[in-house]
């Protein structure tokens, strides 16, 4: 059986995690290697860190911070934010990244997809993809734009900041062709609402393709796990806030999904 | 000294740091002679067979390979090198695997998601030394499109889409299709009792 698994995430910005509401009004999180250790202790099932700094001097610490988080650390670690070319991602792997994401520079540039599954291989490359609702046209009721398809999900890039034309479902489509071998999957409209994940947007993204599809963005309470696991297809879920501020803990969240028969990896207390 | 293979494609750097964890020294290899020196080797795996296979040859260590393994040398094949104990994969036709075990390795079927990537459960059918202290049913993380078939010499067993061997254990050789070094304790324990046989 193939467990949903639970992936904290480590926005880090100059050394630090820190959290924010769609990227903006930034508070500190703590230590990055000392909240992996604690996740991993809790039963992650992989980690992902996401650098945030805008700076030449973040992106220098964030190779050392690649390094302390996966010293450590015997579950896979994706680490994302700025990798650009295939040199960048190699950097990032020989600090002991197991997978990069890449989102700006692969919407700009495609090939860069296809270079890094070339290089790295599939496993190893995840398309980061935010997408934003578009607005409704305003003729129809709203039960009728969802039947009539007339909800779509457009690309934003440079960390939600600039919009695009393309379309989400038939951008993460081109990803998997490029050789991507995940799709993470944020939400621009739930991103930091704590509301819950988009489940039309992650359900519709799960069947498009056919590699595993991480659902970021919007979880708040224990249910909206489970909504987009059941509702949304997701094979994965990713959350920050409501582990950094122990809002519940992974293991209270994994036996509440269980309770609702999804299939979850719970580690014992001690045995991580 | 722990030689892991490094064919250019593969994951050593982490196995690497694995072993190293476990109190073991270990060396990533590159060339045929250090192998006479190991006392164990370990293969790991990542990417298309036909690199790994090619890659191996270009290097000559295929041959190496395969007289230290007979030798009675300790061997772990790790995802990739699992499958390339088999005669051969559906993956490339055209490339001979080490023949060691019987039967091809095949594509999975049945399942809209491929690769099987995650954490997925594995049923201990015979008793194994790398399996020593693994309960039936524990989770291991996996991430392949192919699979090998379940044979006398598999050990455990992982359903997606069809039953397929998480590990296989013949005398001195043993392989698993899960990576123990992203397999929380569970994977560092199959990697201890493989460096303690």
């Amino acid at each position: 059986m193939l467990a949903k698994r639970i992936i904290p995430c480590l926005d880090c910005k100059d050394g630090r995690v820190v959290k924010g509401v769609q990227f903006e009004h930034l508070r500190d999180a703590g230590d990055p290697a000392t909240l992996a250790e604690r996740y991993n202790e809790e039963g992650a099932d992989e980690l992902v860190l996401l650098d945030i700094s805008a700076s030449r001097e973040g992106r220098a610490t964030l190779l050392q911070t690649v390094h302390q988080v996966a010293r450590q650390l015997f579950i896979p670690l994706t680490v994302g934010g700025g990798v650009r070319t295939v040199e960048d991602a190699r950097r990032l792997l020989a600090q002991g990244a197991d997978k990069v994401a890449v989102n700006t520079a692969a919407v700009e540039n495609p090939q860069l997809v296809r270079e890094l599954a070339d290089r790295f291989g599939s496993q190893a490359v995840v398309a980061a993809i935010d997408a934003r609702r578009q607005r409704l046209p305003p003729s129809l009721p709203p039960d009728e734009q969802l039947k009539s398809r007339a909800i779509t999900w457009n690309v934003v890039i440079y960390g939600g900041t600039r919009e695009t034309a393309l379309d989400a479902i038939g951008w993460a489509r081109q990803a998997e062709a490029l050789g991507a071998g995940e799709i993470l999957l944020t939400s621009m409209d739930a991103d930091g609402a704590q509301t819950g994940f988009d489940c039309e947007l992650t359900s519709a993204i799960s069947h498009a393709v056919h590699i595993p599809v991480i659902a970021s963005g919007g979880a708040g309470r224990p249910e909206d796990f489970a909504e987009v696991f059941l509702r949304g297809a997701a094979d994965a879920a990713l959350a920050a806030s409501v582990f950094h501020f122990r809002q519940y803990s992974l293991r209270g969240l994994k036996k509440y999904l269980e309770s609702r028969g999804i299939p979850v990896r719970i580690v014992a207390e001690g045995e991580a | 000294m722990i030689a892991v293979i490094d064919y250019g494609a593969g994951n050593s750097a982490s196995v690497l740091k694995a072993v190293q964890h476990l109190g073991f020294t270990s060396k990533s290899v590159i060339a045929p002679e250090c192998l006479q020196d190991a006392e164990k080797i370990v293969l790991p795996g990542q990417g298309h067979f036909a690199t790994m296979m090619t890659s191996l040859r270009e290097r000559h260590m295929l041959e190496p390979l395969r007289e230290a393994i007979e030798s009675g040398k300790g061997f772990l094949g790790i995802c990739l090198g699992l499958q390339a104990l088999y005669e051969g994969s559906d993956e490339a036709p055209d490339e001979q695997g080490l023949g060691i075990l019987p039967g091809r390795v095949r594509k999975l079927e049945g399942v809209f998601k491929i690769p099987h990537v995650g954490w997925s459960q594995m049923e201990v059918r015979q008793p194994a030394k790398i399996l020593e202290g693994i309960a039936s049913s524990s989770f291991a993380y996996f991430c392949h499109s192919y699979y090998g078939p379940v044979t006398a010499q598999t050990a455990a067993t992982t359903q997606y889409g069809q039953k397929f061997s998480a590990a296989v254990e013949l005398r001195n050789i043993h392989a698993v299709q899960f990576h123990p070094e992203k397999s929380g304790e569970i994977g560092l324990q199959v990697l201890k009792n493989f460096l303690e046989t």
